[in-house]
C-alpha cells in the first residue's frame, strides 16, 4: 500500500454540484472545500442527503491569527466506506464571530460546536444548547486564540531559553504576581465581584429539554446530580438529570473536570515532544494514541515506517485494544452490579499484556513507544515468545472463560437486554464511532472502511451486533478482543526482520506546511488528529477527535425514558476515559 | 509563598510527626489498628487513577494492607489518595470532599500531577499541585507511579500514623474539632479566597503595566 | 429465560469462581511452598502458565521490572582512578530542549577566567513533579548521561525537586540495571573512542 500523498485529491467535485459556492481549498498542502458560512446548512444536508456523507466525523476551529482569519473544519466520511470530504469556513476574526450551526443536520456536532464556542470564541447561530463545555461559564477569555495567553506563558514554542544554559530552578508559580497559576482580567477585583449562580445556565438547559408530561399527573420533576465524585462515572464526569420519579426525562453530561488543555499545549510543543503527551488522552490505550499521532505526521512528512515496524506496531495497538476492553468488560459489569469479581479477572489478564508493555516500552500505561517513521526500539530479547504464548495458548482459554462467567449471568442479561437502545440511525446521527456504533448494526471500522498501515493484509472480521442495547455492547468487546487475537497471531507469525526506524532518530523533525487528518480505530472509536503544520518546529493547530467525547454526544438521547439506575450501566456500555473526552 | 506555610493546614504540625515524643503502649495498639485498616476514599481523577485501581485488584492487592475498603463517601474514610490531575475546575469539590473528611485524616499526592502539576502544570485549567489547597502527607512521584510505588506511598502513610501519639494529636486536643479549608471560587480564574485581598492590587498592577 | 432455568447462569459464574478458587490450593500442592517469595514463583506467577492466585506481596515480594522500565531519571557519572565522580553530562542541554513538559534546569559552568564554557554542569535540576517519566532526555542524550532509573520507591513526606546530588548515581548502578543497553553503548563509545585515536597515529 502506497504512503497517502500528503496532498490528497479531493473526492469528487463539489464545485459541480454547488458552482460558484464551493471552491477547493488551494492552499499548499491543503485540500478540501471551502465555502461561504450563509451556505453551509444547505451544503451539509445535500451532503447527508444526496452525496451519502451521512457521517460527521469532526469539527474544530482553526485561529489563522497572521491572516486575521478563523477558519472551522468539517469532515465527512460515508459510513459505507472510502475516502473523507472536508468542509471549511471561514470568516473575519472580528467579534463577534459567528457561523451556523448544523446541529439540527448532523447532531453530533452538538458537543463539538459547543467546543469550538468554548475555546475559539465561535459562536453558532441556531445552536440549542450553545454553553461553554470545557471550561465554567464566567471563564475569561477563549484559551485556543492564539493571542490568548495563560499565566505560565513563557514563550510561544518550547523549548524555552530559561532551561538552558542559565537554568535555575524557579517553579512557574513564583513568576506570577498571584503566586498561582492564575491571570485575572485588568483591574478585576475579587472583593467586589459577586459570583453568578454556576448552575443556572445548565439547570436552564436541561428545563429547556424537559419532555412534556403527557399523562397530566402533575408529579414533581427533581434534579439529580451524579458526579463528578462518584464511583461509577469512570472519572471527574458529571451528570445532570431531571427525574419523574425514576425516570430521566432530561439530562445533560457535564464535563472539563479534567481538561488538561492538551491542545494548547500540543501547539507549543515540538511535534517529537506531543508523543508522550498523546499516552494521556485516553490513557488506557497509549499505544492506539501514539498510532494515530505518528500516523498523521507521517501523513504530512510523507514518510513510511519500514516492515517491521509495522508489524511492531499493529500488534501493539491490538494488543492495546485487548487491555482496554478488558478494562472496559470490567468497569461495564461492575456497573451492571457485579462488584469486583469479573474487574479481577480481566485485570490479570491486561497486567500480562501490560507486563509485555513494560518489557517493550518501558511503562506499562505511557508506552511513548511510536516514533515518526517507525518505533523507538525493537522488541526485546524474549518477546516474541512471550507475546506467542499469551496469545496462542492463554488469553483464548482465559477470554472464553470470562464469556462464559458473564454472557449467561441472569443479572447481566436482565440489565443489559434492551436498555439504553441506540438504533442505528441514531448512532450514525450522532456520529458515534467504534464498538457503540458497531453494536447498533453498522459495521464501521476504519481498519476496512480506509485501511491504514498494513490492516489490509491481515484476516479479520468488522464485528457487529444488531440490537444496540447494553447487552450487545458488552458483547461486542468480546467479539473484538477476539478479532485481535486473531490479528496479533497472524502479525507475530508474519513478523521479518529488518530495522525499525526508516530515518534516524532525530529530536528535530521537519515537517512541511499543509494540513492532515489521520485517523485509526481506537479501542473506543475513530481516533482522529487533525494537525496543521505552518512549517516550524511546533504544530500550527493540533486537534484530537476524541472517540469518547464525541460519543458522549448519544449518551443523552440514550438514557431518556430510562430509569435513573441504568444511566450508570449505560455511561459504563460507552466506555468513556475522561483524559480523553477532556483531553 | 513558601510550600511549607501552603501545607499547615492553619495549626501547629503536632511535634510526633517529626517522631519526637516518647510513644506508649496504648499508642502502639491505637496506631496499629489505625495503621491497619486506613479506608482511602474511591476518587479517581486521571491517568493515575487506573495504576490505583491496578494496585487495589488481584496482582496488588491492597487488602493486604486492609485498605481495600474504598468508600465512594468521604464521610467514612480515611484517607485521601489524589490520584489524577487536579484541574481549577475540579479543585473546589475537592476541597469540599476534604472538608467532609472525618478527622483523623490523610491525603496521598499520588503522580506528579497531584504532587506539583505534572506536566500539565503550564495548561490554564491545571492547579499546580494539590497541596496549594489542602495539607498532603505523603507525596509519591513518578508518572504514573507503578502500582508498587503507590503501595510504598501507602506504607510512608502507614509509618505517618505509627509516629503519633494520642497525647499531642490535635484531633483528641481542645478546641474545634476540624479544620476547614476554604473553598476557592471559579470567577473569571480561579479564586483563592485566602488570596483575595492580594489580587486586587496585583490585577491592577497588570492594567497598570 | 423459562422460570426454572432462572439462576442457572449464575451458577455457571460461580463455578467459575470456585474453579480459580481450588486452583490456587492445587498449585500451592504442586510447587509445595516454593511458589513465594521465590523469584521463580513470581514469575511463574505472571507467566502464561499462572493459575489461581495472582497476587504478588509487595514490599515482601517484588516484581522484577525489565530492563526498558523508566521512571524517573538520573545522571550518570564514571568512577575516577581515586573514586572521585567524573560526569558524563557536559552540559550540552538537549536533553532540556527535548524534554517535554520543560522539567530539566541546567547551569553550565564557564570558566572563570575566560569566559568560555566547561562541559560540566554546575546545577542540574530535574522536577519530579513535572517530570513525565517519557524517557527522551535519555534517548537523546548524545554522551549517555542521563538515563531512566528503575527506582520507584520515591514516595516522601515533600516536594521532589531533584539537584544534581540526588540526581548522581554511578556508571557502576546503570550497568546493574540495564545491563543490555550499558554493554552496547560501552562498545559504541569504545569504537568511536578508537576511531578518534587511530587518525591521530596514523
Ligand atoms: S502524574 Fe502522569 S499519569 Fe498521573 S495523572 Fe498526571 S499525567 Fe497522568
Ligand atoms: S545529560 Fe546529556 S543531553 Fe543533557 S546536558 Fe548532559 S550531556 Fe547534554
Ligand atoms: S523523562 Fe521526559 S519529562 Fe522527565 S526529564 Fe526526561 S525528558 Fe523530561
Amino acid at each position: 500500500m502506497a504512503t497517502p500523498a500528503p496532498v490528497s485529491a479531493p473526492a469528487f467535485d463539489l464545485s459541480a454540484r454547488f458552482p460558484g459556492i464551493a471552491s477547493p481549498d488551494t492552499r499548499p498542502g491543503y485540500s478540501g472545500w471551502v465555502i461561504p458560512k450563509e451556505n453551509l446548512p444547505e451544503v451539509a444536508a445535500a451532503l447527508r442527503d444526496e452525496l451519502g456523507f451521512d457521517y460527521l466525523s469532526h469539527v474544530t476551529g482553526v485561529d489563522y491569527l497572521p491572516e486575521g482569519k478563523m477558519e472551522v473544519v468539517y469532515q465527512f466520511y460515508k459510513t459505507t466506506g472510502g475516502p473523507g470530504l472536508s468542509l471549511k469556513v471561514q470568516v473575519p476574526r472580528q467579534d463577534p464571530i459567528e457561523v451556523p450551526s448544523i446541529v439540527s443536520i448532523y447532531p453530533g456536532a452538538e458537543f463539538q460546536e459547543r467546543e469550538v464556542w468554548d475555546l475559539f470564541g465561535i459562536r453558532f447561530t441556531g445552536h440549542p444548547d450553545l454553553r461553554r463545555i470545557l471550561m465554567w461559564e464566567g471563564f475569561e477569555g477563549h484559551p485556543l486564540r492564539k493571542d490568548w495567553k495563560e499565566a505560565y506563558y513563557e514563550e510561544d514554542i518550547k523549548p524555552f531559553k530559561s532551561r538552558w544554559p542559565e537554568g535555575k530552578h524557579v517553579p512557574a508559580e513564583d513568576k506570577t504576581p498571584f503566586g498561582d497559576n492564575v491571570t485575572y482580567p485588568d483591574g478585576f477585583d475579587a472583593e467586589k465581584w459577586i459570583p453568578e449562580d454556576p448552575e443556572k445556565a445548565l439547570y436552564g438547559a436541561l428545563a429547556r429539554y424537559q419532555v412534556q408530561d403527557e399523562t397530566g399527573l402533575g408529579t414533581e420533576h427533581v434534579i439529580v446530580n451524579i458526579g463528578p465524585q462518584h464511583p461509577s462515572t469512570h472519572g471527574v464526569f458529571r451528570v445532570a438529570a431531571i427525574l419523574d420519579g425514576e425516570t430521566i426525562v432530561s439530562l445533560k453530561p457535564v464535563m472539563g473536570y479534567l481538561h488538561r488543555n492538551h491542545e494548547k499545549i500540543g501547539e507549543r510543543n515540538t511535534y517529537l515532544m506531543n508523543m508522550p503527551f498523546t499516552d494521556r488522552l485516553d490513557y488506557l490505550s497509549s499505544m492506539s494514541n501514539n498510532f494515530g499521532y505518528a500516523l498523521t505526521v507521517e501523513k504530512l512528512m510523507n514518510i513510511k515506517p519500514p516492515e517491521r515496524a509495522e508489524y511492531i506496531r499493529v500488534m501493539m495497538a491490538e494488543m492495546t485494544r485487548i487491555s482496554n476492553h478488558l478494562m472496559a468488560i470490567g468497569a461495564l459489569t461492575n456497573d451492571l452490579g457485579a462488584y469486583f469479581t469479573p474487574m479481577l479477572y480481566s485485570l490479570e489478564e491486561r497486567e500480562l499484556i501490560l507486563d509485555i508493555f513494560e518489557a517493550v516500552a518501558g511503562s506499562r500505561m505511557m508506552c511513548n513507544y511510536f516514533r515518526f517513521g517507525g518505533v523507538v526500539r525493537d522488541l526485546p530479547e524474549g518477546i516474541p515468545e512471550k507475546i506467542k504464548g499469551l496469545f496462542f495458548e492463554r488469553l483464548p482459554r482465559r477470554i472464553d472463560e470470562l464469556e462464559r462467567f458473564l454472557s449467561e449471568n441472569e443479572i447481566v442479561r436482565s440489565r443489559g437486554i434492551g436498555q439504553g437502545v441506540l438504533t442505528a440511525e441514531d448512532a450514525i446521527r450522532y456520529s458515534a464511532s467504534g464498538p457503540l456504533l458497531r453494536a447498533s448494526g453498522i459495521p464501521y471500522d476504519v481498519r476496512r472502511a480506509e485501511p491504514y498501515s498494513i490492516y489490509d493484509r491481515f484476516d479479520f472480521e468488522v464485528c457487529v451486533r444488531p440490537n444496540g442495547d447494553i447487552y450487545d455492547r458488552l458483547m461486542i468487546r468480546f467479539d473484538e478482543i477476539r478479532q485481535s487475537i486473531r490479528i496479533v497471531q497472524q502479525a507475530v507469525r508474519g513478523l521479518p526482520e529488518g530495522p525499525v526506524m526508516a530515518v534516524k532518530p532525530a529530536y528535530t523533525v521537519r515537517v512541511p506546511p499543509g494540513e492532515a487528518y489521520g485517523r485509526v480505530e481506537g479501542p473506543k472509536g475513530e481516533l482522529g488528529f487533525y494537525i496543521i503544520s505552518n512549517g516550524k518546529p511546533s504544530p500550527w493547530r493540533y486537534h484530537v477527535r476524541a472517540p469518547s467525547f464525541i460519543n458522549l454526544t448519544s449518551f443523552g438521547p440514550m438514557c431518556i425514558g430510562q430509569k435513573v439506575a441504568d444511566l450508570v450501566a449505560v455511561l459504563g456500555s460507552i466506555d468513556i476515559v475522561l483524559g480523553e473526552v477532556d483531553r | 509563598m513558601v510550600p511549607e506555610e501552603l501545607n499547615s493546614p492553619g495549626y501547629d504540625i503536632p511535634p510526633e510527626a517529626r517522631g519526637q515524643v516518647a510513644i506508649t503502649t496504648l499508642d502502639r495498639i491505637y496506631n496499629w489498628g489505625r495503621s491497619a485498616s486506613v479506608w482511602p476514599m474511591m476518587f479517581g481523577l486521571a491517568c493515575c487513577a487506573i495504576e490505583m485501581i491496578c494496585a487495589a485488584a488481584s496482582r496488588y492487592d491492597i487488602a493486604r494492607f486492609g485498605m481495600e475498603i474504598m468508600r465512594p463517601s468521604p464521610r467514612q474514610s480515611d484517607l485521601m489518595i489524589v490520584a489524577g490531575t487536579v484541574t481549577k475546575k475540579m479543585i473546589p469539590l475537592i476541597v469540599r470532599l476534604y472538608n467532609q473528611m472525618p478527622e483523623p485524616k490523610y491525603v496521598l499526592a499520588m503522580g506528579a500531577c497531584a504532587s506539583g502539576g505534572g506536566p500539565f502544570k503550564e495548561g490554564y485549567n491545571v492547579v499546580s499541585g494539590v497541596d496549594k489547597f489542602i495539607p498532603v502527607d505523603v507525596y509519591v512521584p513518578g508518572c504514573p507511579p507503578t502500582p508498587q510505588a503507590l503501595l510504598n506511598g501507602l506504607m510512608k502513610i502507614q509509618e505517618k500514623i505509627r509516629g503519633e501519639s494520642l497525647k499531642t494529636s490535635r484531633w483528641y486536643q481542645k478546641g474545634p474539632d476540624s479544620v476547614e479549608m476554604p473553598i476557592p471560587l471559579l470567577g473569571p480564574d480561579l479564586i483563592d479566597t485566602r488570596k483575595i485581598a492580594l489580587i486586587k492590587p496585583a490585577a491592577k498592577k497588570g492594567q497598570e503595566a | 429465560m423459562s422460570e426454572e432455568m432462572f439462576g442457572k447462569g449464575i451458577l455457571k459464574s460461580l463455578s467459575v469462581s470456585l474453579k480459580r478458587f481450588v486452583e490456587t490450593y492445587l498449585d500451592d500442592l504442586k510447587w509445595l511452598g516454593r511458589r513465594y517469595r521465590t523469584a521463580e514463583g513470581i514469575t511463574h506467577r505472571g507467566s502464561k502458565d499462572g493459575r489461581g492466585i495472582f497476587t504478588v506481596q509487595y514490599p515482601e515480594e517484588k516484581i522484577p521490572v525489565p530492563e526498558e522500565f523508566r521512571f524517573v531519571p538520573f545522571l550518570v557519572y564514571d568512577e575516577g582512578p581515586d573514586g572521585e565522580k567524573i560526569m558524563r553530562c557536559t552540559s550540552c542541554g538537549i536533553c532540556s530542549r527535548v524534554c517535554p513538559p520543560q522539567c530539566i534546569w541546567i547551569t553550565r559552568t564557564t570558566d572563570p577566567v575566560t569566559g568560555r564554557p566547561i562541559p560540566d554542569p554546575a546545577e542540574f535540576y530535574i522536577d519530579a513533579d513535572i517530570c513525565m517519566n517519557c524517557g527522551l532526555c535519555a534517548e537523546y542524550c548524545p554522551f549517555d548521561a542521563i538515563k531512566m532509573d528503575h527506582d520507584y520507591e520515591l514516595a516522601s513526606f515533600g516536594r521532589n525537586v531533584f539537584d544534581k546530588a540526588r540526581l548522581s548515581k554511578p556508571a557502576s548502578y546503570y550497568e546493574e540495571i540495564r545491563p543490555v543497553n550499558a554493554a552496547r553503548e560501552n562498545a559504541a563509545r569504545a569504537a568511536k573512542e578508537a576511531a578518534r585515536a587511530a587518525p591521530k597515529e596514523g
